[in-house]
């Protein structure tokens, strides 16, 4: 079953006309939005929400903590518009505080892809697994990352460039910048590795324990909050397992808001958190460690 | 309808507010005047009305119950227990050190309980979405909410209100506990909710008001729902906060305060003596 808060003009029309009694919109009313998707789900029914930025996530996070966690129930709640994706709308319409929040839920999986065949493999997996959801999307994407054979698996980092400079690790359409400023940097002679972290809920140890040891450090971007998001999955990691990577860099808004608006291009870059920044940040990295 | 296990709710109710009072003492917490005041409108519905089995709480024909004002849960459990969902010995841990029975009703390891509630104005909402997934399936089995008066301040009731009126879910019934008293002083000078009826008839429900301790006329109206095909039923219960305890009636006070020594022992006697 699908609802929706009243949006997804156009995206949604196919899915309507082939599966209009699998198709609900509950109009401009997020916690009904959340609360009768977990009303279906006491009841048998897979219930995916579907609304834009802050909506389907902060404005009814009660009903997601209490009805829908609490119960364990089959919700699994889609965001379009994550980070930047509504730049020039403002404030309200950027979300950059939803992975944190939505990972402090218990039983809320939460997965954030970085490209189109992730976004699909995530809701398949998704759909199949039993609980709670959080599929975070945004309006870019990293390109087609998979190889031919690949398997999604929840949880697990998905290497997309090796090399031993320095790790990468990203989620959501804002790989596209890790890989760009990889590009960069190989052009100088520094390999880097990159790493789509898709899962938020918990760190994939094995990927980060290796990235510690074998490349120059780890840097985590984001285009979210850094308390709480995708650096601090990282870092509660590293420090919990005892695992150091030489260098380790969170690149993400710090304890602000955007108040100008743009393009999501031009709010990454503005905000620290686009190829340049990266690029920086790895240059930065490898000469403070330098002996 | 008839079920094969009814209780009288007569006596269900007197058991209902005996156990509760003895529950709030114990745990040393309460919300006793909210849970009295809608101990009639539990005993009518767990002792004639809800199409339940104790044995299999999870059969999936149920009618569904709901305690949307969660803090007056000792009331669900008690009444649960009464039914045979548990055994009454469990209710004497309620709100103590390692017990299952939190102030605010939960389903972990209670059978019977369909929702935790706690936090205002989810319950009906959720109700909502089982009448949806109810009325997709064919299915025949009722949805029962009940509701406190000051709850109904949350616009998430009335995201609710609109929701099941638009899409006709005549299995959704919301019992408004409407004892007109919140938590900190009178509806009426909190956020006043009349014409309250009114209003919830202007969303597009069938209304029936009644006196919420009138066990024969509760029974009655519970009978026929839904007052109108293709529309949600309301039932607004007017009711005592505190009923059934003389020094508690109609007081902010006993919203919180919790009986005990002479106190406890006066409301005991008063509600021993009761029909």
């Amino acid at each position: 079953m699908l609802l929706t808060g009243d949006l997804g003009f156009k995206v949604l029309d196919d899915y309507r006309r082939l599966r209009s009694r699998q198709f609900l919109n509950v109009g401009v009313a997020e916690q009904n939005l959340a609360a009768i998707a977990t009303g279906l789900a006491l009841e048998g029914h897979i219930a995916f929400t579907y609304s834009i930025g802050n909506f389907p996530t902060l404005r009814c996070l009660e009903q997601l903590r209490n009805d829908a966690c609490y119960h364990g129930a089959n919700v699994k709640v889609v965001a379009v518009g994550g980070g930047f994706s509504y730049g020039p709308l403002g404030f309200s319409h950027h979300a950059t505080e939803d992975l944190a929040i939505m990972r402090a839920l218990p039983g809320m999986t939460v997965v954030a892809p970085s490209d189109l065949w992730e976004t699909e493999e995530a809701t398949k997996v998704l759909a199949a697994t039993e609980g709670c959801a959080y599929l975070r999307l945004d309006k870019s994407d990293a390109g087609r990352t998979n190889h031919a054979g690949e398997q999604f698996v929840l949880g697990k980092a998905r290497l997309l460039r090796d090399g031993d400079a320095m790790t990468l690790i990203g989620c959501g359409g804002i790989v596209a910048e890790l890989l760009a400023a990889a590009d960069e940097l190989a052009g100088e002679g520094l390999a880097c590795r990159v790493l789509s972290h898709h899962t938020l809920t918990t760190a994939d140890g094995e990927a980060i324990a290796a990235a510690a040891l074998e490349t120059g450090g780890v840097v985590t971007v984001e285009e979210h909050s850094v308390n709480g998001g995708l650096g601090g999955v990282i870092a509660e990691f590293c420090l919990e397992n005892g695992v150091r990577p030489r260098v380790f860099r969170r690149l993400g808004l710090r304890n602000e808001f955007a108040t100008v608006v743009g393009s999501q291009d031009y709010l990454r870059n503005r905000y620290g958190m686009g190829r340049q920044a990266i690029v920086n940040a790895v240059r930065d990295g490898i000469v403070r460690r330098a002996p | 309808m008839t079920r094969p296990n009814e209780q009288d709710p007569g006596t269900l109710a007197r058991n209902i507010r005996l156990h509760a009072l003895r529950m709030t003492s114990l745990g040393g917490t309460s919300h006793i005047g909210s849970i009295f005041s809608m101990a009639d409108i539990l005993a009518v519905l767990f002792g004639k009305v809800l199409q339940i089995d104790p044995a299999l709480p999870k059969w999936p024909n149920r009618d569904r119950f709901v305690l949307s004002k969660g803090h007056a849960g000792a009331g669900v459990y008690a009444a649960l227990a009464e039914c045979g969902f548990f055994d009454r010995q469990i209710l004497d841990t309620h709100c103590q050190d390692g017990s299952i029975l939190s102030g605010h009703v939960s389903h972990k390891g209670v059978p019977g309980v369909e929702l935790s509630t706690g936090s205002l104005g989810h319950g009906l909402p959720v109700c909502a979405g089982m009448a949806y997934a109810g009325k997709i399936a064919g299915k025949k089995h009722r949805i029962f909410c009940v509701l406190s008066d000051g709850e109904c301040d949350e616009g998430s009731i009335w995201e609710a209100m609109i929701f099941a009126a638009h899409h006709k879910l005549d299995n959704l019934v919301a019992v408004v506990d409407y004892n007109k008293i919140q938590s900190l002083a009178a509806v009426s000078e909190t956020l006043g909710l009349e014409p309250f009826g009114d209003k919830w008839r202007s969303f597009g429900w069938s209304v029936r008001e009644v006196d919420g301790h009138d066990l024969a006329a509760l029974e009655m109206d519970f009978s026929q729902i839904p007052f109108e095909s293709a529309r949600p039923s309301c039932i607004i219960a007017h009711t005592t906060k505190g009923k059934g305890v003389s020094f508690m009636e109609n007081s902010v006070l006993w919203h919180y305060r919790t009986a005990r020594g002479e106190e406890y022992d006066a409301a005991k006697r008063e509600l021993d003596a009761l029909p």
